[in-house]
Parts: structure tokens; C-alpha cells; sequence
């Protein structure tokens, strides 16, 4: 990593996502959002279903064509009509992992295939040894041995099923991993397992995080910056640090009294922060982000970013 | 000190399925005590037979289910006001269902969607178990429906009594189901996760329904769950679950700050809270066993780094540690090497009991 220019790896800027389920209806899934992501770095997005974590997710691997907005990746517009470079470098740079391992896996292909497609894709090998050879030593980096090759996906427990996506999205060597809710579906023992692999990955590959999920104590523990998501709009940005030590936006404040502790004396005793958007006068259509100190951004209208700061 | 009021006593219930793969020996042997107006939370990986512990006590197991051993002891008050105990596993299932499903026992599901008929108006859904259980007329049903609806914070009732589960927000819905499981007065209520598909705003508000339906109410729940935040919050007793048996047990307190079985200290060192910035994660090497094959030791045996060579050969009673604390491991037992938790989970509970105070 260079410190002196850093460059971001992702720059989203203004990505606007609708949809027109009807000819007099839109869903404004995201709205107006911006954000970036360095090389290496974990970001979390966080916020409650609905907001929009995943459709960014999926706007920014192209999986939707955004309404409006810029989404440049590694120096790359691929936001409009990819043309064979860009498409090129975002299938292969770009990889994601689901959140339903079993979902997300055919059935009727082995565990060697279905970690192979994206070599067989973009034609990354010149004989069936290399390939063999390529997926194998990913299979040995997830945790899995490389009698896996010939198994299927329901001969695995659902730890195991996970490692085989993560497999999946290593294999092609990604500059961005997009994790959509990997670890909501597997068990407390197992999570940490999965989040132990994704920070020895980062830490051998230098690959960066896009991680979406709605429980705050595994993203306070796993990423870098955060992005807090509501109804659409990006709130409050900045290092975890930032966020966990210095909430400012009412909603971010509401979010993190809400986390449950694992410890009954202070849970039996917490109280929590309510927040409704309809009743408490805030509107997400006005507004402009206002840097705080760092990185740390905050959305309003200057009176309330006023009020909310001197508030401490 | 008051005689507490008994209603469910599991006692060494063990259960098998019969599956195309064996027979699966999904409990050995698990006994839970629940007093009136208290709170249990059953904690355990997927599989652990959490949840099949609380179908059996509804009498909902599947038809490939045999009940190898055990009792399953009810007291509930019956329609003429006395108190009756029943053992669910010796009656058959339509004196289940008129007399205890929904009646006196209640039951909140992981996924109010799923669980709600998408057909049906939620008015309909939650009077259909007041007319069949409690005999009411439709009209006094309907009212009561909307007085329930009122009860679990839904404001506009009377308009939302004609409104389809899909038009309503996953709290909401979750809402819905609590009403109807209140529809009948339960004595007991079993929450199988009942906020693992909400998020964390709305999934402190369903607890805090809960609870306040139960005090108020003065009724019994059981919590199955595997977040251990939402034990912390509304857990009196805590059993913990692993591989079809109970292998601690003991007030949240204890659990908490003291506990003594190498799973759970395995459990509470995996789960980050906020003051968590060590490098890894903790985590419980190894997984699960598989409840196909029979294990003649202990089934933590092979995860857990403290074994102990009878653990092998011999599976550990319950050890008591005080009058509502015990643990399964021949740790405790008094020939055994003296053993402490990881120095990191110790200085974890020290930090916690220090917030808890502080």
C-alpha cells in the first residue's frame, strides 16, 4: 500500500438505485450515496433490512444498472455500459459471497466445478493439471482438503458450505470481496470461524472488504470504516473507531443502544435510544454531508448537524 | 419463601428419528424445570435438539420420531379452575390440540412471515383460536383481538384487523404472532428465535414486548435461541444445549460470570461484544458431532482441549456447583486435575462483572 496517494479502490459517488414496480411507483432503494473503499480495507455497511445495504451491493458488482451515479472501480467507470475491459476487470477483480451457502451453490455440481466455473470463464489455465492444481490449493486455504474436489454441496455442514463460497471468490485472486450477510446464517462458533478465514485472506492477499451485515458487534470487530444506511440514504460514514466512540446522527445513536450485550448486569439495565423517522422532524431529502474531523461524515442540514454535536 | 409453582418438568427425555441415513439420536436424556412466571432460555448450535426439546413439549414431533424415555409433566389450570398435570407424552394428539396447543401452551416462530397465512386478514387469524379454544362469539372475539392488538403496540388495531400479513413490517408481523399466541391466555410461552429475522432496533422492542407481556400476564417463557445478547437480557435460568443434552445449567449470572463447562466458555469466548479487538476470534476447534452414530463418552470430548481421559469412556453426570448451578463435565469432579477457564475468558468475565457493576 502506498501511504503517500492513496488511491481508493472503489469510488461511489451519487449511486442512485430505483425501481419502478409500477408506472406510478418508485422505490427509491438508494438514494444519493457516496462512499469509497481502499485497497485492503474492511468496510461495513450497516443498517436495518430494508435500507439498502444489499442493493448497493448488487448495484456495485452490476448484478442492477444503477438509475444514476458514478461507480469507478480500480480507475474504471462501470457504471454505464461495461465495455469488454471494464467487464473484464470487474468479473474478475470483483467477487462476492452469499449469504445463503446452500442457495448459492448448485446442487448438481462438485465442489471442484463449481470452484472452477470462473477459471473455466475467463480461461485463466492452459491445462486441466493447472486447474486441478489452482483449485486445490484454494481448497487447502478455506480449511478444506482436497478430497472435497469430487463432493457435492449437501454433503457439507453449513461452515463448511461457506468456506466453499469464499472458495469460490478467492479463486480468480479479487481486489474486492463483497460479503452480503455471509455470516448471518451460520452459528455463533462457526462465525468466528468464517470471520478468523475472511481476516487471515486480507491479510495474505491485501484483498479489500465490502461487508454487509446487521450484526454490529461482528462489524465493529471486523471493519475498518463503516457506512450507516437508512431508508436509503448513507447517514453517518467514517472509521469504526468514529462511530462506536462519537455516534452523532440520531439514528446511528439508536442503532448502537440497540446492540444486545452479552453481559446480563448491563443488559437487564440498558436502555434504548427509539428512533422514528416519520415523527422526529428529520428529513433525509435536505441536507448535505458535513465532515466532522477525520473521516467521519455526518448527513443533515447545518442546524441539525449543530444541534446534534453540541448535545455531548 | 413462597412455594414456586411448577408447570413444566421435563424429565430425561430422549428422543430418536429414524432417517434414511440411521437413527438419529437427537436427545439423551435432557431434563428442564420451569416455574411459574420465570424465564428460560435454551442456548445450543443448530442441531443441539434445542428446538426438538420444545416440539416435544407441544406434542408436535414429526411422525418419524420415537420417544425412547422420559416424561414431559404440564400443570395447567383446566376449564373448571383446578390445577391438572398432564404428561403431553403419554396423551394423543387430539387431546394435545384441543386441549393444550394455543390453549396452554403458545408458540412464536423464528419467521413471522412464514408463519402467518398470507390469505388470510390478521383479524381472522388471530380469532380463529378464540372461537375454537375459548368458545366466544365472533363478535366477542373480534374485540378481543383488537384489545390484543392494542396490547402488543399496534395503535391503529381496528384498521389493522383487515389488513393482509404482507402489508405489515417484519415487527409488526412478529407483533401479530405474539398476539395470537396471547390470544388464549397461555400459561406457558415458547419463543423458538423469536428475533433472529428482525433487526437489532426492532428486535429490542420485541423483547421488550415480551417481557412486559409477561409480567403483566404473569406467564412462563422459554427462549431458544443462540444469541447470547438476548439471553442477557431476558433470561432468569439458562440452560445450555450441546449434542442433545444439557451440559450446564444455572441463573444468568452464573452462566455469565462463572461458568464452568469448557462449551460454554467456548460459547462466550467466540461471540464478540464491542470491547472485543483481540486479533482472532476464539473459536471452538472442530464441529458438531454427528447424532448418527452413538458416542459412548462424552460428546464435547473431542472439541475440547481440557478432556480429561474418562471423558472417552464414560459420559459426566450433572456436577452441582450451588443450589441452581451445575455443569456436565468430570472437571468438577473432585479426583480431577484442577483445571481454569483461558486466561483471556477469565479476564473477559472480570471485565464484564466490573461494567455490570460500574
Amino acid at each position: 500500500m502506498n501511504s503517500s496517494n492513496r488511491q481508493p479502490l472503489l469510488q461511489v459517488e451519487h449511486l442512485k438505485q430505483y425501481f419502478k414496480p409500477r408506472r406510478d411507483y418508485t422505490v427509491k432503494a438508494v438514494d444519493d450515496v457516496n462512499f469509497e473503499i481502499y485497497p485492503g480495507e474492511v468496510y461495513g455497511l450497516v443498517g436495518e433490512s430494508g435500507s439498502g445495504k444489499s442493493t448497493i451491493g448488487k448495484s456495485v458488482i452490476r448484478l442492477y444498472t444503477p438509475t444514476s451515479g458514478k461507480i469507478i472501480f480500480k480507475g474504471t467507470d462501470i457504471s454505464g455500459t461495461l465495455t469488454k475491459d471494464a467487464r473484464d476487470t470487474l468479473r474478475t477483480k470483483m467477487m462476492m459471497i452469499f449469504q445463503d451457502p446452500m442457495a448459492s451453490l448448485n446442487p448438481r455440481k462438485t465442489i471442484g466445478d463449481i470452484i472452477g466455473e470462473g477459471l473455466d470463464i475467463h480461461k485463466q489455465y492452459t491445462s486441466r493439471d493447472e486447474r486441478r492444481e489452482k483449485i486445490v490449493s484454494i481448497l487447502k486455504k478455506v480449511g478444506l482438503s482436497p478430497e472435497h474436489y469430487n463432493r457435492y454441496p449437501h454433503q457439507f455442514s453449513g461452515g463448511q458450505r461457506q468456506r466453499v463460497g469464499i472458495a469460490r471468490a478467492l479463486i480468480m485472486n479479487p481486489d474486492l470481496i463483497i460479503a452480503d450477510e455471509c455470516i448471518s446464517a451460520l452459528d455463533v462458533s462457526i462465525q468466528a470461524q468464517v470471520v478468523n478465514l475472511l481476516k487471515d485472506i486480507q491479510a495474505e492477499t491485501g484483498s479489500a472488504y465490502l461487508f454487509i451485515a446487521h450484526d454490529l458487534s461482528m462489524v465493529k470487530y471486523f471493519s475498518d470504516r463503516i457506512g450507516v444506511l437508512h431508508l436509503g440514504h448513507m447517514l453517518e460514514t467514517g472509521t469504526t473507531e468514529e462511530i462506536f466512540a462519537n455516534p452523532v446522527h440520531p439514528y446511528t445513536r439508536s442503532l448502537i443502544s440497540a446492540i444486545p450485550l452479552p453481559n446480563p448486569g448491563l443488559e437487564k439495565r440498558r436502555k434504548v435510544v427509539g428512533y422514528d423517522y416519520a415523527s422526529s422532524g428529520i428529513d433525509y431529502t435536505v441536507g448535505s454531508n458535513h465532515v466532522l474531523e477525520g473521516t467521519h461524515t455526518v448527513f443533515g442540514t447545518d442546524e441539525e448537524i449543530a444541534r446534534w454535536t453540541s448535545k455531548q | 419463601m413462597e412455594e414456586k409453582d411448577k408447570i413444566l418438568d421435563i424429565k430425561n427425555l430422549d428422543v430418536s428419528f429414524r432417517t434414511s441415513a440411521g437413527t438419529v439420536h437427537a436427545l439423551r436424556g435432557v431434563n428442564i424445570d420451569l416455574y411459574r412466571g420465570e424465564t428460560v432460555a435454551i442456548v445450543g448450535e443448530s442441531g443441539s435438539g434445542k428446538s426438538v426439546s420444545m416440539k416435544a413439549a407441544m406434542g408436535l414431533l414429526a411422525p418419524n420420531a420415537t420417544v425412547n424415555d422420559g416424561q414431559i409433566l404440564f400443570r395447567f389450570k383446566n376449564s373448571s379452575g383446578e390445577i391438572e398435570e398432564a404428561d403431553i407424552l403419554k396423551k394423543d394428539k387430539k387431546w394435545i390440540r384441543r386441549n393444550i396447543n394455543g390453549k396452554h401452551m403458545a408458540m412464536v416462530f423464528q419467521d413471522p412471515m412464514t408463519s402467518l397465512d398470507p390469505t388470510m386478514p390478521i383479524g381472522r387469524q388471530i380469532t380463529e383460536g378464540i372461537i375454537a379454544h375459548l368458545g366466544l362469539s365472533k363478535k366477542e372475539a373480534w374485540e378481543k383481538a383488537r384489545d390484543l392488538l392494542l396490547e402488543v403496540g399496534i395503535t391503529d388495531a381496528e384498521k389493522r384487523m383487515h389488513h393482509y400479513p404482507h402489508q405489515l413490517s417484519g415487527g409488526m408481523r412478529q407483533r401479530v404472532v405474539i398476539a395470537i399466541a396471547l390470544s388464549c391466555d397461555p400459561d406457558l410461552l415458547i419463543c423458538d428465535e423469536p428475533t433472529t429475522a428482525l433487526d437489532v432496533t426492532i428486535q429490542a422492542m420485541i423483547l421488550d414486548l415480551i417481557m412486559k407481556v409477561q409480567k403483566t400476564r404473569g406467564i412462563s417463557v422459554i427462549y431458544i435461541t443462540h444469541d447470547l445478547g438476548v439471553v442477557a437480557k431476558v433470561a432468569d435460568y439458562v440452560n445450555v444445549m450441546y449434542a442433545g443434552k444439557i451440559v450446564e445449567v444455572g441463573n444468568v449470572n452464573e452462566i455469565f460470570y462463572e461458568p464452568a463447562h469448557p462449551y460454554t466458555w467456548g460459547l462466550l469466548s467466540a461471540m464478540p461484544d464491542l470491547s472485543t479487538d483481540d486479533v482472532r476470534l476464539y473459536t471452538i476447534p472442530g464441529s458438531p458431532p454427528n447424532l448418527l452414530h452413538e458416542m459412548p463418552g462424552d460428546a464435547f470430548a473431542a472439541r475440547n482441549p481440557y478432556a480429561l481421559a474418562i471423558d472417552e469412556k464414560e459420559h459426566p453426570p450433572m456436577f452441582k456447583i450451588t443450589e441452581t448451578h451445575s455443569a456436565a463435565t468430570w472437571l468438577l469432579d473432585p479426583r480431577a486435575p484442577k483445571v481454569e477457564m483461558p486466561a483471556e475468558l477469565k479476564a473477559r468475565l472480570e471485565r464484564m462483572r466490573r461494567e455490570a457493576q460500574g
